[in-house]
């Protein structure tokens, strides 16, 4: 069993905020993460999957076609956006990178070919903050 | 004989921004900014290295105290930028639009008046891993 990560990275703004908490609620517990006017980060996501390498082609799967699967299904939909208004999957959830990284998961896997197993997410909100996500 | 060093102190901040001109419509603000002017914005990890060169004190051995300077960047950049939306909440901004470059020169400003004339002060500014600016140049 060979696991194989592939990186893509994107940018955008978002917010923590709790739609039915009062404006002090969101601010003791989300600081000056839940301003109202946004902020914004860098993120890089790395996809790792798992296999056997194929004895014609020495891959687990094209790491080409993963780049591309991820910038299609993720990175297009995300990068310079606002997570919070213009990203259909994260609609009606909190924008942590916890519900993020579980929000891409189900994006990314159904779109993977049947013989390529996900194995982890890890999203990166910062050099110093990041969430790996196992499907559990 | 005077000894000039060049020290580095290096800070971070999070914000989001959008590149656009008020002045220009929406076609021709997609065309020279592409997504970068979408209309809900979108952010960033800044990361801030300023440069201050100068003659070491020979009381001190210091060419500039590095708390002094980390204090001074808190204050003058990182309280007003951090978690911020540099167009909407920065006032330097207002009217100026919020590329790396621009940014770099607001921070110098910022700085400048609180660094000793006898020292020299640069910018350098990490947009994103891979895009950064330096001012003065």
């Amino acid at each position: 069993m060979v696991y194989l990560t592939r990186l893509e990275h994107f940018n955008a703004a978002h917010r923590l905020f709790n739609p039915d908490w009062t404006e002090e609620q969101n601010e003791a517990v989300f600081g000056k993460c839940a301003n109202a006017n946004w902020h914004g980060h860098n993120f890089e996501l790395f996809v790792t999957i798992k296999g056997n390498p194929d004895a014609q082609t020495g891959f687990i799967f094209d790491a080409k076609k993963l780049g591309a699967i991820i910038r299609e299904r993720i990175v297009d939909k995300v990068d310079h956006r606002n997570l919070n208004m213009d990203v259909e999957f994260m609609r009606g959830k909190l924008c942590s990178i916890e519900n993020f990284v579980m929000a891409i998961w189900k994006e990314l896997e159904p779109a993977l070919p049947s013989n390529v197993q996900l194995h982890c997410l890890k999203l990166t909100e910062t050099p110093r903050i990041y969430v790996e996500y196992y499907g559990e | 004989m005077s000894t000039r060093v060049a020290v580095y102190r290096k800070e971070h901040f999070n914000a989001a921004h959008r590149l656009y001109r008020p002045d220009w419509d929406e076609a021709a603000n997609a065309r020279v900014f592409g997504k970068c002017a979408l209309p809900n914005y979108h952010g960033h990890n800044y990361e801030l290295i300023v440069k201050v060169t100068g003659e070491i004190d020979l009381s001190t051995g210091y060419v500039i105290d590095m708390k002094v300077l980390s204090d001074l960047i808190q204050r003058e950049i990182i309280e007003r930028f951090d978690h911020r939306n540099l167009n909407l909440d920065v006032k330097e901004f207002a009217a100026l639009n919020p590329t790396a470059e621009n940014i770099a020169v607001v921070i110098h400003d910022l700085l400048r008046p609180h660094v000793s004339a006898q020292m020299d002060l640069q910018i350098r500014l990490y947009e994103t891993p891979r895009n950064f600016v330096e001012y003065p140049a």
